[in-house]
């Protein structure tokens, strides 16, 4: 175990170091900065003073040392745009995308857990077929066009919710959310639901599959022989089989939640990290747009381990081996 | 894989959904004939009809926008069409060269072995680990928006599914006899892959490139819409719809809603299909 764990770190660092060098010589490509950061009337002399300012002027391999040398000391450069460290620009707008997450991710369970259970105990019925051509549905519908008929609906025609922004917030334990306001509830509301249904017919496909596997298995044969009623069976012999699976879901759920996120924070003006990094594209604030993929690359890397190895925890029947899991 | 066809006699949805998708094709293919309107030609496009409710005459006469007009004045139903082409366009050809690479890159990974094979699939594990479309948006941000930096992100964010595949695929058909036999008779490596490995892997493959198709269509409408992929004179599906959005508080729904029905439309057609495939090659999943 602990010999897999040093090989797992060993290769996140190098995925680390990897992303960050391409990243930064890719962001380097896309064009020259000072120029949108100096008015337009700018004279050669004043560009080169800005150009020495922001450290523009060293050699590309120069700059990106200093850079990693900054960033083994929490240091990801400062946004061109705000004057901010990149750090404290993203650790700002963490709150917002993470309770976005968190409420996508219990409504995407609430939804697809019951649902899933429904098709995988009726397989083959019409429940069934309605439920997956259902779930095939909402996976086809493009999440921001989603978003926009969500909005459409709730907010513009019925205007049962507001359309965007993130609403009052409140302090909870230290923490600035609005899930502890009316007003914060009523605004993520939609967002979250959003963000929810693309993961919820992942959620409803895996429970299904795992139900329906465990239903015409000989353990449940021999529950059902004993005279075991059918709803234990499908609550304490079929659901638990989904939660080994559930955790390896989780784990590309919260990937998902993150990538989606960016366009659901986009369509819904939802001040999260995802936000940040379309506005650096666009004016081209390439200190956070670095600052922000190297974050995420991060949290995407320890998701990916603890999901290996909480799998691992959970099921002693997958042996780590020679292999990465 | 013709089992898997044949299957799709029994589903009789499946089937339909196929004769959809292969409609819309069509449609986008024949867009130049069937469009009432060229909307990229600024000499027909009358600006005065912009933000036009679906049914409503053309001001100029002679043609009438059934699905309405958008803030520019372009015939809705004909931009839907010419954008099917552009979107259609860059999904096919994404698909295509991901194909290509991530099969070639399998099987050669599969028939290597060694450390060929480990240092592809490293690199395929690493890709993996990320959601397609983070992969896609950061090339995007990183080359900029256009029709080509795009298929480039959705060739690099889709091969490693293609590799992965083909890679199970042919490792288990390197382990028969009748590669051990080519491989006696020492034909060619090339040979062997194009030859003898492929043709016996395809059929997962297919499926990966119906579901991958699908996501392709999916991703390039989402970037378009961040305003990171298809250039703004011709616009996909995507950016048709992120036009839309500007007008919803205006009430100005159709230039929402139609866009985006034609796109869903087409994302499920190819996903129900290919679910149905997949569902027929996998008997024990289905």
């Amino acid at each position: 175990m602990a010999a897999y764990l040093v090989r797992r770190l060993g290769q996140a660092v190098f995925v680390l170091l990897l992303v960050s060098f391409l990243v930064f010589m890719g962001v380097y490509a896309i064009g020259d900065p000072v120029q949108m950061l100096v008015p337009p009337d700018a004279t050669a002399a004043e560009v080169e003073r800005a150009r020495v300012a922001l450290g523009l002027d060293r050699p590309i391999l120069v700059q990106y040392w200093l850079y990693l040398t900054g960033l083994f000391q929490g240091d990801l450069g400062t946004s061109f745009v705000y004057n901010q460290p990149t750090i404290d620009l993203v650790l700002q707008r963490l709150p917002a995308t993470v309770e976005l997450g968190l409420a996508a991710f219990v409504m995407s369970l609430i939804i697809g857990l019951p649902l899933g259970l429904v098709a995988g105990y009726r397989a083959g019925s019409v429940a069934d077929d309605g439920i997956m051509n259902g779930s095939i549905f909402a996976y086809s519908l493009p999440n921001f066009w989603q978003g926009l008929l969500l909005i459409l609906l709730f907010a513009v025609q019925l205007r049962w919710f507001p359309s965007g922004g993130r609403g009052e917030t409140g302090t909870f334990l230290g923490i600035e959310t609005s899930l502890v306001t009316a007003s914060g509830w009523s605004h993520i509301f939609l967002p979250a639901l959003n963000l929810a249904l693309f993961n919820a017919a992942m959620v409803i496909r895996l429970t299904r599959a795992q139900v329906q596997a465990a239903m015409n298995s000989e353990y449940v044969r021999y529950a059902r022989a004993k005279g075991v009623p059918e709803g234990r069976i499908l609550m304490r012999h079929a659901f638990r089989n989904v939660l080994i699976p559930l955790v390896t879901v989780l784990g590309l759920e919260l990937g998902n939640l993150l990538a989606y996120g960016i366009i659901t924070e986009t369509v819904f003006n939802w001040p999260g990290m995802g936000q940040l990094l379309i506005n650096s594209i666009n004016v081209v604030d390439r200190p956070v747009i670095v600052g922000y993929l190297l974050i995420v690359v991060a949290m995407f890397v320890v998701i990916n381990l603890l999901v290996d190895v909480t799998y691992t925890l959970l099921d002693p029947r997958i042996r780590l081996g020679g292999k990465p899991a | 894989m013709r089992n898997a066809i044949l299957s799709l006699r029994r589903a009789p949805f499946a089937l339909f959904c196929l004769a959809l998708f292969l409609l819309i094709v069509v449609a986008a293919l024949l867009a130049p004939w069937i469009a009432p309107q060229d909307p990229y030609d600024n000499a027909v496009v009358d600006f005065f009809d912009s933000n036009l409710p679906p049914g409503s005459p053309a001001g100029m006469g002679g043609l009438t926008y059934w699905l309405g007009t958008d803030a520019l004045g372009r015939d809705l139903w004909s931009a839907i069409l010419y954008g099917l082409r552009i979107t259609l366009t860059v999904a096919a050809t994404a698909s295509v060269l991901a194909l290509v690479i991530g099969v070639l890159a399998g099987l050669v990974s599969a028939y290597a072995g060694g450390w060929v094979d480990a240092v592809i699939m490293r690199l395929v594990d690493i890709l993996l680990g990320f959601p397609t479309i983070l992969v896609a948006l950061t090339i995007m941000a990183l080359a900029g928006a256009g029709t080509g930096n795009l298929i480039l992100a959705l060739v690099v964010a889709q091969w490693p599914y293609y590799a992965r595949t083909a890679r199970s695929a042919a490792l288990v058909e390197i382990g028969q006899d009748y590669i051990e036999a080519a491989r006696c008779l020492e034909l060619p490596h090339w040979r062997i892959i194009l030859h003898h490995l492929l043709p016996n892997s395809i059929s997962p493959i297919m499926v990966v490139l119906t579901l991958q198709l699908a996501h392709a269509v999916a991703i390039e409408a989402s970037l378009s819409f961040l305003g990171l992929g298809t250039s703004i004179e011709r616009p996909s599906l995507g950016l048709l719809i992120a036009n839309g959005s500007r007008e919803i508080l205006s009430g100005h729904t159709w230039a929402l809603i139609y866009p985006g029905l034609a796109l869903a439309m087409l994302i499920f057609t190819v996903n129900v299909f290919g679910d149905r495939i997949r569902r027929a090659l996998n008997p024990q999943e289905a």
